[in-house]
């Protein structure tokens, strides 16, 4: 079988799209096709709803949830983006689909229609704080026992807050709040040529425009 | 007749049981010796990967993909550079493409070894430990070769590979594929008939196709259940799609078929390979385009613009276009993706490893109930998880 070309899957996808789009037309918020990948943006209340028509659709068969996964927006109203990424066997077609929300509403969990989504969700609970409702067990997954914050959020900072350290004295493993020999250094390496934006220096003259 | 009252057995299996490939710790709720219920606690090699990228141009995070399935090294390397070059829209020499498939099916049959050999060492068999890692260090010693390093070796790059192989390689992985079916054979005759072998495997965690689905198995694991699903065949990338080879399936979904799968594998692996070598042109191994790959070495000596080419790329690195992809191989372990999301800039504002043998484990709740204790250390080792990428 011949790699199909960027054009050719973007095809078949708005070939897929077609067929989906009125089924889903009072849940879909936005469609696109980039680079030979299509993406949905639904309703969040409506997630699991729209995962179960795309598992079942004769035409889709999307039978497996490949990948759950939250993303992090502080600077939007609604800053998390929670993306599922769906496979379809029979047709040999990908789809990602995706959802917002904030800190405080919930997800719901997709559990039901996906046994794959069990250890996603937690996952996603646990470095991003975005929390799923009726999930059967939304446990923290990944970090330490007792961990507090998510620390995969924008506004986590990269070194957290405590670390281990094993105490002669007390025989055991202390938590102490981390202490850096050097401040934390943070390049900014972009370019002031290619980027735009303030040269150092320029600052004056931007003023005195104003 | 006083009343007996009966209370299951609550057991820790792991974390540091030789048996759990890794840091696995389970709590078993065990009812004599059948257990009820088994609760995987992840985590204790979990080291902020995810957030690591976030926080580094994207060439330096190469590495860090070495470090997720430290078994499978270049076959990780290969998803992240391919979803970098998704959304760079960037084609890469020939030549690179055929050298990312010879070592990514070298890496196949490391990590095949690994999993056959330490799978039938938990079940009781010692001696193919000692013949399959002997092959594993000649397979090493060809990745030090190519790339410098034995196991993280940092070899794919965005826009092809960071160098050209060495003259006397390619007669070398030759001179060894000729060699090593007797070493499959060897294993097979081994373990195919035994008897405490096929005792301990046979029908034990079976898993249905439809099953398989639900719980996003990949990989061996999939084929192992009877469905002949295989990124390198369905959705090929680089040059699999010129290359001849079967997909080998199983019947009944358990531990044992798991096994074959693997074995068969490795055979599928070796013809692969053979197309490679005798397929591969000569040429670049890497992008003539100095925004993305590093100069040549003695360029930098005498050309100004190399070696500015070098500092910036090396400092600042690409800015990738704005936009997201996904991006899937076929690791030894099942669908190795990389969702990536870029902003604009030189480093990457998300990226989610989406590794291989997570669901895997995160199926063993539902293999293992039922069944009895010593089937955990065959279920476990035959669905082939690395804590590494789990953890990330």
């Amino acid at each position: 079988m011949a790699i199909a070309t960027l054009a050719e899957r973007a095809e078949t996808l708005s070939e897929l799209l077609d067929e989906i789009a009125p089924a889903l037309a009072d849940v879909l918020l936005d469609s696109r096709i980039e680079r030979g990948e299509l993406t949905l943006r639904v309703h969040t209340p409506t997630v699991a709803r729209v995962l179960t028509y795309l598992r079942d659709e004769p035409n889709c068969q999307f039978k497996m949830l490949v990948d759950l996964c939250a993303v992090d927006f502080p600077e939007r109203e609604q800053r998390f983006e929670v993306v599922y990424h769906l496979l379809s066997l029979k047709y040999n077609q990908r789809i990602r689909v995706k959802v917002q929300t904030d800190e405080a509403t919930p997800v719901p969990s997709v559990t039901e229609v996906f046994g794959a989504a069990n250890w996603y969700e937690r996952e996603a609970w646990d470095l991003y704080g975005v929390y799923f409702s009726d999930h059967p067990d939304l446990r923290r997954l990944l970090t330490d026992y007792g961990f507090e914050g998510h620390p995969l959020r924008k506004d986590f900072p990269q070194t957290g807050y405590v670390e281990v350290r094993y105490d002669d004295e007390q025989k055991r493993v202390v938590y102490e709040r981390v202490s850096l020999r050097q401040d934390w250094r943070s390049f900014d390496f972009l370019s002031p040529w290619e980027g735009g934006g303030l040269l150092p220096g320029d600052e004056k003259a931007q003023g005195a425009a104003d | 007749m006083a009343e007996i009252s009966l209370r299951n057995y609550t057991m820790n299996f792991g974390p540091q049981h030789p048996a759990a490939h890794g840091v696995l710790r389970l709590v078993l709720e065990l009812d004599g010796e059948v257990v009820e219920r088994a609760d995987p606690h992840i985590g204790l090699l979990h080291r902020g990967t995810e957030k690591l990228i976030e926080y580094r141009p994207y060439i330096h995070s190469v590495g860090y993909f070495d470090r997720l399935d430290y078994v499978s090294m270049m076959c990780q390397e290969h998803a992240y550079v391919l979803a970098i070059e998704n959304l760079l829209g960037i084609e890469i020499p020939e030549r690179a493409q055929y050298i990312r498939v010879l070592f990514s099916e070298i890496t196949r049959i490391m990590n095949h070894l690994l999993n056959v050999t330490t799978m039938a060492l938990d079940i009781g068999a010692m001696t193919p430990l000692l013949w399959g890692f002997e092959e594993r260090e000649k397979l090493m010693e060809f990745y030090e070769r190519v790339s410098g390093a034995r196991m993280h070796a940092n070899y794919f790059r965005p826009g092809g590979v960071a160098r050209e192989m060495p003259a006397g390689l390619t007669e070398d992985i030759r001179a060894w594929m000729r060699t090593f079916p007797k070493v499959l054979d060897d294993i097979e005759r081994l373990l195919n008939d035994n008897r405490i072998f096929r005792q301990r495997t046979v029908d034990i965690g079976v898993v249905s196709v439809a099953e398989a689905l639900d719980l996003g198995f990949t990989g061996p694991m999939l084929r192992a259940s009877g469905l002949p699903w295989d990124l390198r065949k369905s959705q090929p990338y680089e040059v699999y799609d010129r290359m001849d080879f079967d997909i080998p399936v199983g019947k009944h979904g358990d531990c044992f078929d798991r096994y074959l799968v693997r074995m068969v594998e490795m055979r599928e692996s070796l013809k692969i390979m053979t197309q490679c070598l005798d397929q591969m042109p000569v040429g670049p191994v890497k992008l003539q385009d100095q925004k993305i790959t590093p100069p040549r070495r003695a360029e930098l000596k005498r050309s100004m613009e190399a070696l500015i080419h070098h500092f910036k790329l090396y400092t600042e690195g690409f800015h990738v276009p704005e936009g997201e992809t996904y991006a899937a191989v076929e690791a030894p372990k099942g669908e190795f993706g990389v969702y990536l999301v870029s902003d604009g800039t030189n480093r990457p504002y998300r990226c989610k490893i989406r590794a291989s043998s997570f669901p895997h484990l995160a199926a063993l709740e539902f293999m293992s109930k039922g069944h009895m204790l010593p089937d955990i250390p065959a279920i476990i080792g035959a669905m082939d998880v690395v804590f590494g990428e789990i953890d990330r």
